[in-house]
């Protein structure tokens, strides 16, 4: 009996939250339009591939290895490449942004590369103040003149095999080529954006999840309206629950309405089972919501906890998560930072369900560890509840 | 007319700066961030396992192996036995890069032919993968140029790498000045937002316009102290960075607040306009929100802007953040002159103009 009236008061509660939420445009607006907004910008406004790289080309030679060396420059797939006529010229054009980077054929290039044992320099020149950007431009070039390195060991090789004067103890064995062959496995052609939207699911989540909910509590609080619900006879279970089941079903919806997008307006393919996403969000939502709630909660004041849910929730999200950025490269004490925050678990599982599908070896320490963020947000939350009621 | 501005600014800082609380927003994020971006937003490859799956029991592979354990990327080495092991190496992102060397790969480099080594690679960080392969590729050609020049038969060619500005890649580099260019907007925008939507709700707002104060001067009253307050904040970023980051500072300072008040003034109008379409503090925090985080994120910080299809770089224009990171990176590291930043200046003069004509607008309509 005592049950059944408590599960009316949770379905009042329910419903009078559900009724705000959707009466209110701007939580609709950051349920269901601002996902699906920064799904598109994340979708096509951030990546790391960089189709047709602007660089240029010096040729202070213009002996016909040059030529060949050039030809394998304009032959990548992956460069554009425009030719001046002085080094002055280019580094303007690098200090104006119009090209990333420059290669420089050196005036006694083939004379150098004719004289045998002796090495004839390129040099390759880059914008370092886009350090990523630098890199690829310089592997790029690197893997051309491979290309060029190749073809002609292959065209010596063949001229000296039949022509060499030496006696063939003293003949020494022609240089090897060794090559890499790369294989992408779970994201072939290497798009960056295959495993960035997965990511970035997970920041606007936490928007939704965090930020949303952190104006929720504070605002009874602002309103007058929690002295209210703390004088009926509604229970601290039933007020939180009330608090988290609505906003859940809100997060849930939009973490389907963000993977629908993905996969089929922006054609992100997605492996894994629609049952583990669910089971995955729920836990995740489980911590972004309990997080949001206790900001809440503690601040009691709706500018503080917004503010507080930006730099505890959506900051770490974004730079702590390895959505974007390297876990790897940053320093021990940051990196034992973000074993704390829920979102870098959650950007893990996202990325292995859209790429590799159910992996459970990674799925699960995942989800594991998001069920104890929720817990202990959750937790937290009733705790700091109970000490206002007294 | 300047004095009662002037009693209008004072009030606006003395309503920022008054409460502890007030304080420490205005204090610690910027604080937070300068401590932790600098070390934390970065796409460099460091620490990674490389694993390798050797078939051949020769020692071209073995020096090969030798070498490319000892590159700042790979730390660890992880040596593999069987195609099981390397299939759960890359699928437990034990491993970014897996090599593998086929059985007769010491036989074909003696004899000369031409061998290929495997890279498997984690798809789902196909970014860094890509580097670490590049990586690989360098310990690679500095393995043969050894070969070739052991013999002494072929001449070769070599690279010699220079990167400008930034001689090892340094991300610090990239981010200090990103980092002046955010603060400013982050606290620009809300400081200008949060103060016109506090004096709607309590109603302050309404006793502002029916003082002899005009639209006009109520207008450069509210956006007076944001400039202070952001011109504050970025000095302390340029300072941290020059003296505890140890960045060179290259170019002029007059050069960069010269053009800081042009950026700031840009963000005024777009926070006025936000600021006069919301009745409260919550819509107006979510109306800045939404403007700064597509703003963010589309600005060529997290990711080059060149990368962007073109439809979407031309509405890019419109995002002044985008102008402003270029200058401050332009005159921070690269040491560029007036007529090389005007091309990113000019874009940041017209939406300045344009959004303050409709902030101004939006302010006289509510007169009426």
């Amino acid at each position: 009996m005592n049950l059944r009236a408590s599960l009316r008061r949770l379905k009042a509660l329910c419903k009078k939250e559900t009724l705000q939420i959707l009466r209110d445009p701007s939580s609709n607006l950051i349920a269901f339009v601002l996902p699906v907004i920064m799904l598109l910008i994340f979708g096509y406004g951030i990546s790391l591939d960089t189709p047709g790289l602007r660089i240029g080309l010096v040729l202070e030679d213009s002996s016909p290895e040059a030529r060949l060396f050039a030809a394998s420059l304009f032959g990548s797939p992956y460069l554009r490449v425009q030719t001046a006529r002085t080094r002055a010229e280019l580094a303007d054009a690098l200090l104006r942004g119009r090209v990333r980077g420059f290669v420089i054929v050196p005036p006694d290039f083939s004379q150098q590369l004719e004289r045998p044992g002796d090495t004839a320099p390129l040099l390759i020149v880059t914008d370092g103040a886009e350090p990523n950007t630098a890199n690829f431009v310089e592997n790029y070039i690197r893997m051309a003149w491979e290309g060029w390195l190749e073809q002609r060991a292959a065209e010596h090789g063949a001229s000296l095999e039949d022509g060499a004067g030496l006696s063939p103890e003293k003949r020494p064995a022609p240089a090897p080529t060794v090559t890499l062959e790369p294989r992408f496995w779970f994201n072939p052609s290497a798009e960056s954006r295959n495993y960035l939207i997965p990511g970035s699911i997970t920041v606007i989540m936490t928007v939704i999840g965090a930020l949303l909910t952190s104006l929720v509590v504070a605002r009874e609080w602002e309103r007058g309206t929690m002295e209210t619900l703390l004088a009926s006879p509604v229970t601290r279970a039933e007020l939180l629950l009330s608090k988290l089941l609505p906003y859940y079903a809100l997060g849930i919806i939009s973490l389907f309405i963000c993977v629908g997008v993905a996969v089929f307006l922006v054609g992100v393919p997605f492996r894994g089972s629609a049952l583990v996403l669910w089971l995955v969000g729920s836990l995740f939502l489980g911590s972004a919501l309990g997080l949001g709630l206790l900001l809440s909660t503690v601040t009691r004041n709706q500018f503080y906890a917004a503010q507080a849910a930006l730099n505890a929730a959506f900051l770490p999200a974004v730079i702590l998560s390895g959505f974007i950025y390297e876990i790897r490269s940053m320093p021990p004490v940051i990196r034992a930072v973000t074993y704390l925050v829920p979102a870098r678990y959650f950007v893990t599982a996202m990325q292995t369900l859209f790429q590799a599908g159910d992996l459970w070896a990674v799925l699960l320490k995942s989800m594991l560890f998001l069920a104890i963020a929720s817990a202990f947000f959750i937790a937290m939350t009733a705790l700091k509840t109970r000490k206002r009621i007294e | 007319m300047l004095p009662r501005i002037a009693t209008l600014i004072i009030k606006e800082l003395q309503a920022l700066l008054r409460d502890r609380q007030g304080r420490m927003l205005l204090i610690m994020p910027v604080l937070l961030q300068l401590a932790v971006f600098p070390f934390a937003s970065t796409l460099e490859v460091k620490n990674n396992t490389l694993a390798v799956l050797n078939e051949d029991a020769g020692a071209e592979s073995f020096e090969l192996i030798q070498r490319l354990s000892q590159a700042r990327a790979f730390t660890r080495l992880l040596t593999l036995r069987s195609q099981a092991e390397l299939r759960r190496a890359i699928d437990g992102q034990a491993a970014l890069l897996v090599l593998r060397f086929p059985a007769d790969f010491s036989r074909n480099v003696t004899a000369g032919r031409s061998v290929a080594i495997q890279a498997v690679l984690d798809g789902r960080r196909s970014n860094s993968a890509q580097i670490a392969l590049g990586y690989a590729r360098q310990i690679l050609e500095g393995y043969l140029d050894d070969r070739r020049a052991a013999q002494a038969r072929v001449s070769t060619s070599t690279i010699l790498v220079r990167h400008w500005f930034n001689p090892n890649l340094d991300y610090v580099r990239h981010i200090i000045p990103c980092l002046v260019a955010l603060i400013t907007t982050i606290s620009t925008m809300s400081v200008i937002a949060l103060s016109v939507s506090r004096e709607k709700e309590q109603g302050t707002f309404d006793q502002l316009l029916v003082s002899p104060l005009t639209p006009g001067m109520i207008m450069v009253g509210k956006a007076i102290p944001a400039l202070l307050v952001a011109m504050a904040q970025a000095t302390v970023i340029v300072l941290a960075g020059v003296f505890v980051y140890r960045i060179p500072f290259q170019g002029s300072l007059l050069l960069l607040y010269g053009c800081m008040i042009f950026y700031i003034l840009a963000l005024i109008g777009f926070g006025l306009f936000i600021s006069s379409l919301c009745a409260t503090q919550q819509q107006a925090f979510l109306g800045v929100f939404s403007f700064m985080m597509p703003a963010i994120l589309l600005s060529g910080f997290p990711s080059p802007v060149e990368n962007m299809p073109p439809w979407l770089l031309w509405l890019d224009w419109f995002n002044p953040l985008r102008h402003f990171i270029v200058i401050v990176k332009g005159i921070f590291i690269k040491d560029v002159g007036p007529a090389i930043l005007w091309q990113s200046l000019w874009p940041l003069l017209v939406i300045a103009l344009l959004t303050l004509t409709a902030a101004n607008w939006m302010f006289r309509r509510r007169l009426e």
